[in-house]
Order: C-alpha cells, then structure tokens, then sequence
C-alpha cells in the first residue's frame, strides 16, 4: 500500500521518514495543532510552495534545466483564478474555467518556449526564460483593464470557502470549521495529491528518462530517446504544476498581484528551497519549503525574544547583532551555511549519512 | 540483400572549424566482427559518433540495412537497430544498474531469458542488479555500457574502446564476452588500442588515419605481418601485448 502511495519512492533515510511524517502530521492537523490565523497561513503557504518547489525541482533536478519563468506559470495560475472572480461570480463553476483557460495557456507557452529553446544550450534557454518572464512581468502590470495593474485584483471566490461559511454549528475539537479551513483543507490535499502524482512521475520510465538525460543527452539520444520531446513534456508537466500552485495561493489569499506571484524575489525563494532541500530528490521539496517559509515567518519574531533575552542579562553588543531588524542578514548567513555544510542538499545529506 | 550490413561512401565530418573525417570508405560485413584501429586523433571515435548522428557529416552518404541514415537524427538511428556504446565507461551513473538496462530496452521490459544470458556474461551486473551504476568499479561500468547494448537484439553494435583504462583480468573477461556475443552472429564495429584483444576479436579490420581509411583486410593477415603494422600504426602489435 505504501509503496503504491510513494511508488517506490521511499525517504531512504530513518531521520528523513520521520521529519517528513511530522512535517506531513503537522500540515495536516495544522488548524487543530496551531490554532490562529498566523500559524494557518504559513502552513498553507509551506503546501503551495512543496509543490512549487517539487514542480521546479522537476525540471532543475531531475531534467537538468535552469528555467527562471516558473512565477511566470505560478502568476498565470493565480491570474487565471483572479480574472474569473473578479470578472463573473465567485462560483464554483466560474473558478473551473479559470483554472482550465490558465492551465490551458500556461501549458502552450511552455510548449512553445520548449521547443523553440530547448534544443539551444542550456544557458541560451535559461536566457530566454528569464526574458518572457520579465515581460510577462511588464504586461501583467500594464494590462491594468484586466489585471488590476500594480495593484493586482481582490476578489470574492465561492461561498463555501469563504471566511463566514461554517460547516458545522458546533466547534471540532475546540476550533470552529470555517470557510478558511476548508480553503486549507482543499489546499493541503491537492498539495498531496499533486505531490505524490510528481512523486509517481519521477519514478516512472518517463522520470527514468528525464534522469539520463539530465546527466548525458547525448547518451540518451544514442539510445533512442528524442531529447527535445523529453525536455518539451517536463517542461509542460512542471508549468501545469507551477500553474495549478498557483490557483492554490490565489484561492488562500483572495487577491493576486505581481508582487504575490510574478516577482523575481519568490523565483529567488523558489530556487533557494530547492538547493536548500536537495536537487533532484522531492522529498527536498517538502524540507526546503517548511525550513524556508518557517525562518520567513518566525525568525524575526525568535531573534527578538532572544535580543530580549541578551539585553535582559546585561550582555552588550549582541543584542544589537540579533536585533529582530536584522532577521534578513542572519536569514541569508544560515542560507550560505545550509549550503555550505549541505551542497547536496538536506535530504541528499540525509541519505549519505545512511550509507 | 548485401553482404556489407553498413556502408561509408567518401564520408566527411566538420566539428566547427575543424575537418575531422576527409573521406571515410568503410564497409562492415553482416555477422562479423570489425575493427577500427589507428592512433589517437586518427578519427575514429568521430566515424563512430558520426554514424550515429551525433555529429552530422558535411559530405557522403552512409547506408545502412541499404536506407540512407546520413541525415536522420540520432534517435532514428538507434530505433533503426543500431546500438552505441561510447568510449569511458558511459553509463547513467545516478540510475541503478537495474534502471540503466530498462532504458535501452525499447517497450520498457526485460527479457528474463535474454537478462540471463547478460548475467552470464557479466555476472558483476546480477549481483550489482539495485545498486546506482556510479558506485561500480571501472571495468563493471564498462560491463553495464555494453549490457545496455545488447539488452534486446541489435542489428549493428558500435563499440569505442571497450577496454580503455580496465585492468588486464578485467580485459580477458571482456575479451571472452565478445567471443561469446560474436558467436551470436551480431555484427560489431569495435573501436579499440588493446591490439592484442584486436588480435582475438577481430574478423575484419579497418585502420584509419588523418580522417581516412588507409588500410582493409583480414585481421589475421595484419596480425601476421609485423612490417604493416609498424607502417600503418607506427608500432608492432607484439609490443603492445
């Protein structure tokens, strides 16, 4: 049962199985564990970003090619749901056609970047990604009849997600099962299911494929493989995903703007989550992610108490160091450090210790 | 139906600027096994890639099976029946030896009786079977690259130096796997500098030099005749036994 669920696929790693399995208890109890709206959101975002993270990591890590539009997809993705609900009503039927006319064009750019760059060189094709994605960037904020422009577009989206809608009349366990924790609920289990659907991709003969051809194309031409075909279809299959992440988040926010999907800084977080995790191993997804927006969200908040804790006791200078100002510096000091004492990755890491 | 299973008519080869192959004549007989021999930047390694398609030649045709493959891209040609094994040891290194044979088999299945007889050839590979191909040693590598090979049934097998780097032992396992594939009638173009496994192998042989074809016999003739070899490779072959 569980090596149908994980197709083989497992952790590898007695360590790794069991922060994974918190990980995934903690998501997925996260409203009862962690009661508020804080705590909700970053776990909803930790969900969004796995699969983000596990869609780029399909491409970066297991076929080898450095793209930089992956916002783009994810924006497409969270502009698809916008659009519809600002445009019709916020019904369930309108939020279908949104998701399908985003898939559908998120899929045929990708498509269409593929095949006329993917037989270039690999820096050649990251190139040419970063440069449709900037202007996907540009014409997102400029389209402002359709977009909303800088300001991005708020919305209403179906009844029995929003905030007011009550599923029960009484309490669960002490917490009141609202719109929003049906919203988490159909955000975590989508993450899931698309997650363990990536998780089957990878250890399929197509994932096979992807893997030789990350590491020699040629080889995997000389073996009869049309590398291109190969390289068209992850792309596809990494944008529907980016696409489909970006649905989730658009759903969880109620408001999409460049700043929310389309910047370079979340392509940034992206990439760094992945190497974080480990190139080329899903499960790095799930680490990379929860590690990553878990010291965005609570770092500064951890450094301020212990800058409290330092001045409490007298001690000079440090305070100052850990003040909650400088969450960002010491953020990026355990970044370089992470990849320092980890190159391959948490989870490769991980691995290795086994052996 | 020919006798020659594959046929190089005044082949060239540019890789940029430069002018690798000025000509290559070559013909490879149905059933046999040939060899192409000649010293380090002869060209050889670029006829074999070039047969594949990795490189595109600029002139000449080559025929294979009597279909023109000189401009069919390389997945064409290996689906044609031709498989590769280029030179160091070139396997899938993250993939276990298990999932490297499974991707040169075309419908995704192994044939148990065939993967039996690979066993037999190389026994390293049964007992290395869930292992990832980049922990084996050298001559295991060597030995998984030509599995992948022969894992289904080949029309023409194109090997580039086999042996290159792998201890003498290792070698003469390697030496009799060939025997024992050359006694399935596979027709094999084998790129090799161990003249002495030359010497065992080969049926036919073709040396090459600057880019071109200089010499085409019997191996056994240029096996025999010392004053040859010393003109066509610039050493004896006893030297290097």
């Amino acid at each position: 049962m569980l090596h149908s669920i994980l197709s083989g696929d497992y952790p590898r790693s007695r360590p790794l199985a069991i922060v994974l399995a918190l990980v995934l208890v903690c998501l997925a109890f996260a409203p009862f564990l962690f009661p508020g709206s804080q705590p909700l959101n970053v776990a909803a975002k930790i969900c969004v970003f796995v699969i983000l993270v596990a869609s780029y990591d399909l491409l970066l890590g297991y076929t080898g090619i450095v793209s930089f539009a992956h916002t783009m997809f994810y924006g497409i993705g969270g502009y698809g749901v916008a659009i519809a609900m600002y445009n019709f009503s916020p019904t369930w039927p309108a939020l279908g056609i949104g998701i399908v006319v985003a898939l559908v064009l998120a899929i045929l750019l990708a498509l269409l970047i593929g095949l006329f760059s993917l037989r270039v060189r690999a820096i050649f094709f990251a190139m040419i990604t970063l440069a449709v994605a900037s202007a996907f960037a540009i014409l997102a904020s400029q389209l402002n009849e359709i977009t909303g422009g800088e300001d991005g577009r708020s919305y209403r989206i179906p009844e029995m997600l929003r905030p007011a809608f009550r599923l029960f009349d009484e309490p669960v366990l002490g917490v009141m099962i609202n719109g929003r924790i049906l919203t988490y609920y159909l955000i975590f289990l989508s993450a899931l299911i698309l997650f363990l659907l990536a998780l089957r991709m990878v250890n399929s003969p197509f994932g096979r494929v992807l893997q030789a051809i990350r590491e020699n194309d040629f080889r995997a031409e000389a073996l009869g493989y049309r590398v291109v075909v190969y390289r068209s279809i992850a792309n596809c299959l990494s944008a529907g995903m980016a696409t489909l992440a970006g649905v989730l988040m658009a759903l969880w926010l109620r408001y999409t703007g460049p700043d929310t999907t389309l910047s370079f800084a979340i392509m940034i977080d992206i990439l760094l989550m992945v190497v974080i995790g480990g190139m080329g191993t899903l499960y790095g997804a799930v680490l990379g992610a929860t590690i990553f927006i878990l010291a965005q969200n609570y770092l500064q908040v951890l450094m301020g108490k212990f800058s409290g804790m330092l001045e409490g006791a007298g001690i000079p200078l440090l305070p100052n160091l850990f003040h909650a100002d400088r969450w960002l510096l010491w953020l990026g000091i355990l970044f370089v450090l992470s990849v320092y004492f980890f190159p391959v990755g948490i989870v490769g890491k991980l691995r290795q210790m086994r052996k | 139906m020919s006798d020659n299973l594959l046929n190089l008519q005044g082949v060239h080869t540019h890789i940029g600027q430069y002018h690798i192959l000025h000509g290559v004549d070559l013909a490879i007989p149905r059933g046999q096994l040939t060899m192409l021999l000649g010293r380090n930047g002869a060209g050889k390694t670029t006829t074999l890639r070039t047969i594949m398609g990795l490189w595109q030649a600029s002139q000449g045709s080559i025929t294979f099976d009597g279909r023109d493959i000189t401009k069919l891209p390389t997945p064409d040609i290996a689906q044609a029946g031709i498989a590769y094994v280029p030179e160091n040891m070139a396997i899938f290194a993250d993939l276990t030896v298990r999932e490297n044979l499974i991707l040169a088999a075309r419908n995704g299945d192994l044939d148990p009786a065939r993967l039996k007889w690979i066993f037999g050839l190389f026994p390293a590979l049964e007992k290395f079977w869930s292992l990832a191909a980049g922990v084996l040693s050298g001559g295991q590598k060597q030995m998984l690259a030509i599995a992948r090979a022969i894992v289904e049934p080949r029309d023409l097998l194109l090997i580039d130096e086999p042996t290159k780097g792998l201890a003498p032992a290792i070698i003469m396992n390697m030496v009799q796997a060939f025997k024992e594939l050359k006694s399935t009638g596979a027709t094999i173009l084998l790129v090799e500098q161990n003249f002495l496994a030359a010497k065992l192998l080969g049926d036919h042989v073709a040396v090459m030099d600057d880019g071109r074809v200089v010499h085409r016999g019997a191996m056994a003739e240029l096996a025999e005749d010392a004053a040859l070899q010393q003109k066509l490779l610039g050493l004896s072959m006893d030297a290097h036994q």
